[in-house]
């Protein structure tokens, strides 16, 4: 019979409790935003597809054509060429290609670049009508930024 | 209408009586589904509706165009018939109870003598089509769900006449305007319990969350409604909020004074502003509770009513019959 009671009332104080918890709630400020209108920054840990950095010092990449990331990329989704040129010391970088279908966001290739050339990008708008969309060329992405 | 029961011929009143009870149910059902979205939203600290005019307001006027231009799917083997059936052998009754009720001194249909009853009667004809909706589906979800709608309701029904009936013994009458009258204060602070009770039983009643067992979206997908889309679908909603404002304006009747509220010039008709606050109050408490508690198991919902209210309501009766004789 205690039991009865005292599982009465304090059954009843917890729907009280839960009562105020969502009142609470409803008169807190709205912390969703109206997406297509509104947006909010992107995060510094967000994962895009990968990007040539472009250094601010030269005003162009870092990129040395050692194709570590085309080698190391599990996915196979990079594709990069150069050539060598008069009077340039090492490699010079003429194709850099991003298949963005097959890439996992694993990092490897911007963990291996032995000249950190390579950047996550925080493009999250990425719809697309055809599989050739996401084929990027990050030369020149990397050359159109400002 | 008491006036122009002198003045206009009965048929007048008859057709009053039915255009406001039909654009109440419309009305209602408009305002009820934008404000629970809306709510909703709000609860869980988002906005809700907000595309399709000023902060969503129109978004219930889509819906039903959407809702009216569906195709009325049959499933191959359902029963035809009764599958067609059950959604107006829901929605059609919901009119009637509003006839009775008493929204302010003057505006009220009919006083019947035995209101009360009355509503109640027609109330359970609900359970009835839920029933034959879930049997015509030929669905298992349906038919579990027909099944825990009406264990649930016949359960629920007994605390709830009891609580009334408590009120009934201290008034003496059935008449819904006759309890409005006999209260110099609100029954809500001389029968606290049986408000309470009634409170549960409300919840329970209109099938809504946490005693949402019927249409239980995580196991029996829609329960009843699996099998209904469009024009079918819409009516049973209108059915459901109909019924919630009919519980509710029973308790605003039986507990919170009916029409009484601070006086307002011409108050015999203004006494419904009182009257459609306090409902819309309660039923702002159902959308409350029904974003703040988790859906009950079933044998915990039969405790509830059958260790809980029910032993609780008769004691409350037992209580009440006892004062009211001394």
């Amino acid at each position: 019979m205690k039991a009865y009671f005292s599982e009465l009332f304090t059954g009843a104080w917890s729907l009280i409790l839960g009562l105020k918890v969502t009142l609470k709630a409803l008169f807190s400020p709205v912390v969703t935003v109206q997406y297509p209108r509104q947006k909010i920054d992107v995060t510094p840990n967000y994962r895009g597809h990968i990007d040539l950095i472009k250094d601010p010092e030269t005003g162009t990449h870092r990129c040395i054509t050692c194709g570590m990331c085309m080698r190391d990329c599990p996915s196979d989704c990079i594709y990069l060429e150069g050539e060598k040129r008069e009077g340039v010391k090492g490699k010079v970088l003429t194709l850099y290609t991003l298949d963005y279908t097959k890439c996992s966001h694993c990092g490897a290739c911007v963990e291996v670049c032995p000249t950190q050339a390579l950047e996550y990008c925080d493009d999250y708008e990425v719809a697309g009508f055809a599989r050739e969309d996401f084929h990027y060329d990050l030369l020149k992405r990397v050359e159109e930024r400002e | 209408m008491q006036t122009l029961n002198s003045y206009a011929p009965e048929i007048i009143r008859i057709v009053i009586a039915v255009v406001g009870a039909t654009v109440l149910v419309f009305g209602n059902a408009l305002v009820m589904g934008y404000m629970e979205r809306k709510l909703a939203g709000h609860f869980q600290r988002r906005t809700g509706p907000m595309e399709v005019g000023f902060h969503g307001i129109l978004q219930l006027v889509i819906d039903g165009i959407k809702l009216m231009s569906k195709q009325l799917v049959i499933p191959a083997k359902a029963d035809k018939p009764l599958y067609m059936l059950a959604p107006i052998v829901s929605f059609g009754p919901v009119f009637l109870p509003l006839l009775v009720i008493p929204f302010s001194d003057r505006i009220q249909a009919f006083d019947l003598d035995v209101g009360l009853l009355f509503i109640l009667a027609i109330a359970a004809i609900n359970v009835l089509a839920i029933l034959v909706a879930g049997w015509a589906s030929n669905n298992k979800y349906s038919m579990f769900g027909a099944f825990r709608a009406v264990a649930q309701n016949v359960a629920y029904e007994i605390p709830m006449l009891l609580s009334l009936l408590a009120i009934v013994f201290m008034t003496n009458t059935f008449s819904l305007r006759g309890i409005v009258e006999a209260q110099n204060v609100w029954f809500i602070v001389l029968q606290p319990v049986a408000f309470l009770i009634y409170l549960v039983c409300m919840v329970a009643e209109t099938n809504r969350a946490p005693f949402d067992l019927p249409e239980a979206e995580s196991e029996l997908t829609a329960g009843f409604l699996t099998e209904y889309g469009g024009m079918g679908f819409s009516l049973f909603m209108m059915a459901e909020y109909t019924n919630m404002f009919i519980v509710c304006s029973i308790a605003t009747v039986f507990f919170l004074g009916g029409t009484s509220g601070i006086p307002l010039p011409y108050f015999e008709y203004t006494g419904i502003i009182w009257f459609l606050l306090k409902v819309y109050l309660l039923m702002f408490f159902l959308v409350w509770i029904r974003w703040t508690y988790p859906r009950t198991r079933f044998d915990q919902l039969m405790n509830l009513c059958w260790k809980y209210l029910l032993p609780f309501s008769l004691v409350n009766l037992l209580i009440t019959a006892v004062v009211v004789k001394l």
